[in-house]
Order: C-alpha cells, then structure tokens, then sequence
C-alpha cells in the first residue's frame, strides 16, 4: 500500500493536537467553575476520552464511516463492517500513493468525537452525577454523535446535498451546544444561581487551557484538509485570523459596555473565533475570516447573557460560545464562501445566489434540533432511572469531596478536608506521625 | 449584651443566614472551621488505604446580639442548623462587656 508519507506524518501530528483540546478544554472549563468543582469538570472531560475511545473502537467509527452497507440505509447511517476497527489496518483513503490509512483517519476522527461530547459537560458544573454523565456521554455520543458525523462527513445526506462543514462548526459545536442547552434545562440550576456570585476560580487555568485549544485548534483545521495541499495552508491561515479578531472583538465590547476588558473575555473570544471559523476555514479569503472573527468576537461577547434573561444555568456558556458561534461561522457562510468545493456555491457576496445559504441554514437547523431532542429524552431517562443530579447538602458541600473524594487545592494546615486529615493510613504498619493535632 | 457561636454543618450556612436575617439579626462573621464532637470522625478509603479521619470541616457563626435577643437568636439558628443527623454541631452564647463601632466610636448596644 503506497501513502503520502507528508500528509500521512501531518494527520498523525494534528490527530495528537486535537486529543490534546481535550485535557486544555477540562484546563479551561476547570479554571472557570468554583474550586470547589474544578476536579469534578476536569474529569467529566477526561472520562470523555475514556468511554469514546472504546465506543469508537468498537462500533462508532464503522457507524460513523462505513460506506459499504445498503446505500439508502447508509444516507442516515454507517455500516457495520469496520466494527472493532475490522480492516482498517491495511487500507489507505487512497490506493495511488496520494492517501493516508485509514487508521490514521480513525484516529484523527475519534479525537472530533471526544470533544465533541466533552465540550456538553459545561453546562453542568458543580452539580452531576458522575456516573450520569458517563451514561449520558455514551449514549449521546451513539445516537447523536456518530449518526451526525456520518450525515455530514461519513458519506451521509447532509454532506450529499452540499452543505459547507470543514472542519466540525454543525458537526461538533452546533451539535454540542445544542445538547448542552437541553442537559441544563433538564438537570436545573446549580444551587443559588443565579443570585449568587459564581465566578471563575482560577483565570489562569482558563487561559492556559485557551491557549492550549487555540494550539490544537490548528490540528482540527488545518488537519481537517486530510493532507497537505494548498487548503491546508488556507485553513491554517484563517484560523489564527478569525481567533485573534475574534478575542479583541470580545474585549472592545467588554470594554465599551462594562469598562473593563477581562481575562475572561480574551479567553472566551478566542475559542469564539475558533468556533466559527471551523466550518469555515477552507472556503472564505482573508476578508471573510476576518469578518467571520468579528462576528464571533462581538455577538458571542452578547450572547453570553442570554442565560441570565431566559433562566437556564449552562454554567460555562457552552450555548453562547458553541452553538451562537457554530451557527455564526456555518450562516456567514452562505454570504462570504469564497473557495466551494465540489457540489457546493460560493456565497451571497461572492456571486453564488441564495443556494449555499439555504443549505448553511438548514444543516444547523437540522442538527441543532436532532440533538437537543435526543440530548432532552436521554436526560430525563437518565433522570428517571438514577437521578442526574448529587444531593442538594452534597452540592453545597463541593462535587470534589463528595463525589471524588479529593480537592483540587488541599492548602489547609489542620487537613479536616476529607482524606488527607488522618492519623495516618490505619490499614498500613508504622504509619506516619500524624500533622500537629488540633483539638475542636 | 453577648456572643453567640455556632458550629454547624458547612451546607447549612445558607439556612442559618436567611434565618438569621429572619430574626432581625443585623451583622455576622463566619469562618472555616474544623473539629469533631461525640462522632470522633469517621474512617475514609483513599488510593487503597483506610485512614480515620477525626477533624471534620465545619462552619462557625458569630454574632453579637442584645441580653434580651439572644434565647430568641439562639432558637432560630438551632432550628435552621437542625438535620438529625450526627455531626449538627453546638451553639452556645457568652456575655459581652463591651463592643465597639470602630468607625465611629459607639460603645454598648449602639454599636450593634
């Protein structure tokens, strides 16, 4: 089997940038809750990595990419024949030296699916179930995620009509964020929201973790391209432009409205601008990731207060950043596409008619509904069967310590948080001495 | 006028404030505390091992309130602080010579 030795070593690298968002997402999701939950948000992304791994192995990727069933079965969803990776070990995506394997291509893809469900987990810091949530993860990830990959990606109808999604703004973020309203409303508000004050704990936990997706970021675009051409430059390009608009759009706003621009602000804007220039950044010039950028940066900066309006609790505004600036990237498209691939229009501005923009609405439209109905019934089986959420005392006390026994900040010198106050392990020979007793 | 203390249950600090405003109750202080009563703790299992945890983190309220208010004072936080359970911890009260407004130098109960 001949591949593209270039292409194949730049997907290998991009599907390791994508794995790591992960881990700098639970960094940048775990800054912004309280210190009492940020253990229990940075594993709600890392069992994400755990329970999609095996899925995909399993059956998620040939559900996902298998073209090979019954064709009009397979414009809804994938075969059954790449079950346990069957036959991926010596396929590439190409026979003529120009593809990359498709192991490769499975393991970029799952990095899509990992942070697509862990990216849910936002809007409900604090207040979870662990073990609801990963019931929650696997089933979402099954009914919701891997049919709607295939729709776009996988060979599936919604990819058949033309619709735009380079790299995920419908598939991962619309998709995620439209979940992630319909997990906040089913599992309420966190105690005391919103009359409390909840603000982030640790801003820079929030900023590495920003920057660490902003890093990763060009792996899931620019590796989007599957190789390395001229698009791959293109995507590259127009991520870093649309992001950084994208953050100083944010803080102006903040700037001009509140009269401070934040740390906050430039973390939540960057990954705005991500968002939006994912379905993107393979078909709009400089101007439009520019514009795109803007948009994102200035209207996200808005939408983040729907939440306090409407009354639902999606704590890390998974719905303002996600879903406002998935939908943001995917409509601009219809305007200002540039560069369309085959079967698809170039936009409004760029001399395509109204065509593209029809199909860059009803993709999200599609999926945004799909997935918050899915995500709705799922929760409240899930609900129903065995509670989504921790005890009220529990949720005061901190999800950490009750839930994983453990704090993310142990800094007290008399250690009653829970464990680490002991007199030494008392299952073990000659423990310890013991830190110096405080009597109560 | 005098002090009183309460020890209660880190989770019932919202009740025991609402009630507290309830009654009339005009300032407070509240720190973190740790300590243990008749429950001695408790074991917990971490990374294998079994340790005896005897300190268990608690929430203390303190505030000043006038001879007459105190039983009054005393009744709400009991009730608000109250699960059943082991571990509600104690409110007790002291008397007070004297108590200060800084701010303004008020001296007795007008400092209140």
């Amino acid at each position: 089997m001949e591949i593209d030795t270039g292409s194949t070593a730049w997907v290998i690298m991009a599907a390791a940038l994508v794995l790591l968002m992960t881990p700098g997402l639970s960094l940048f999701y775990g800054g912004m809750t309280r210190a009492k939950g940020v253990l229990n948000m940075m594993m709600m992304s890392f069992v994400s990595i755990i329970v999609v791994t095996v899925l995909w192995v399993l059956y998620g990727y040939s559900l996902a990419f298998d073209e090979s069933g019954n064709s009009a079965l397979n414009t809804i969803i994938g075969g059954l024949d790449n079950i346990g990776l069957a036959g991926l070990h010596e396929t590439a995506t190409a026979d003529d030296g120009t593809g990359i394997p498709y192991l490769v291509f499975s393991a970029f893809q799952l990095t899509f699916a990992i942070i697509t469900v862990a990216l849910i987990s936002g809007a409900i810091a604090d207040r979870a179930k662990f073990g609801a949530w990963v019931a929650f993860a696997a089933l979402w990830a099954t009914l919701v995620y891997f049919p709607v990959a295939h729709w776009v990606w996988g060979g599936g109808w919604l990819g058949s009509l033309g619709i735009m999604d380079f790299a995920g703004g419908t598939v991962v973020h619309i998709n995620a964020g439209a979940a992630a309203l319909a997990l906040a409303l089913v599992v309420g508000r966190r105690h005391g929201w919103p009359k409390e004050r909840m603000r982030p704990h640790n801003l820079p936990l929030v900023l590495l973790g920003a920057a660490l997706l902003w890093f990763g970021w060009f792996g899931f675009n620019a590796g989007s391209e599957l190789g390395v051409d001229m698009t791959t430059a293109l995507a590259f390009m127009n991520t870093q432009i649309a992001t950084a608009i994208a953050a100083g759009g944010w803080i102006v706003v903040e700037k001009l409205r509140d009269g401070h621009s934040t740390s906050l602000g430039v973390a939540s804007g960057a990954v705005a601008g991500l968002v939006a220039i994912t379905p993107s950044c393979a078909f709009v010039d400089t101007l439009g990731a520019a514009i795109i950028g803007l948009l994102a940066g200035v209207l996200c900066a808005y939408a983040v207060g729907l939440k306090y309006k409407l009354g639902y609790d999606d704590s890390l505004d998974v719905v303002g950043v996600h879903l406002v600036g998935g939908l943001i990237g995917s409509v601009a498209l219809g305007f200002v596409a540039a560069y369309p691939g085959d079967g698809q229009n170039p936009g409004l501005f760029y001399g395509g008619g109204v065509s593209q923009l029809g199909l860059q609405v009803l993709g999200p439209v599609v999926v945004m509904i799909y997935s918050f109905v899915v995500a709705w019934i799922l929760a409240k089986i899930i609900d129903k069967v065995m509670g989504f959420r921790i005890p009220e005392d529990a949720e005061i006390t901190g999800i950490d310590i009750t839930t994983h026994a453990e704090t993310g900040y142990d800094l007290g010198t008399i250690h009653a948080s829970g464990v680490a106050a002991s007199n030494g392990p008392v299952t073990l020979p000659a423990a310890q001495p013991s830190e110096k007793k405080v009597d109560a | 006028m005098r002090l009183i203390t309460a020890i209660i249950k880190p989770f019932k600090l919202d009740d025991v404030k609402a009630a507290l405003e309830q009654a009339g109750v005009k300032g407070m202080t509240v720190s973190e505390a740790s300590g243990y009563g008749r429950q001695r703790g408790h074991t917990e299992v971490y990374r294998g091992a079994e340790y005896q945890v005897d300190l268990v983190p608690k929430v203390r309220v303190e505030v000043l309130v006038e001879e007459d208010d105190h039983e009054e004072v005393l009744d709400a936080i009991v009730k608000a602080a109250h699960t059943g359970k082991i571990g509600d911890g104690k409110v007790w009260s002291v008397p007070v010579d004297t108590v200060v407004r800084v701010r303004t130098g008020e001296r007795g109960p007008e400092a209140l």
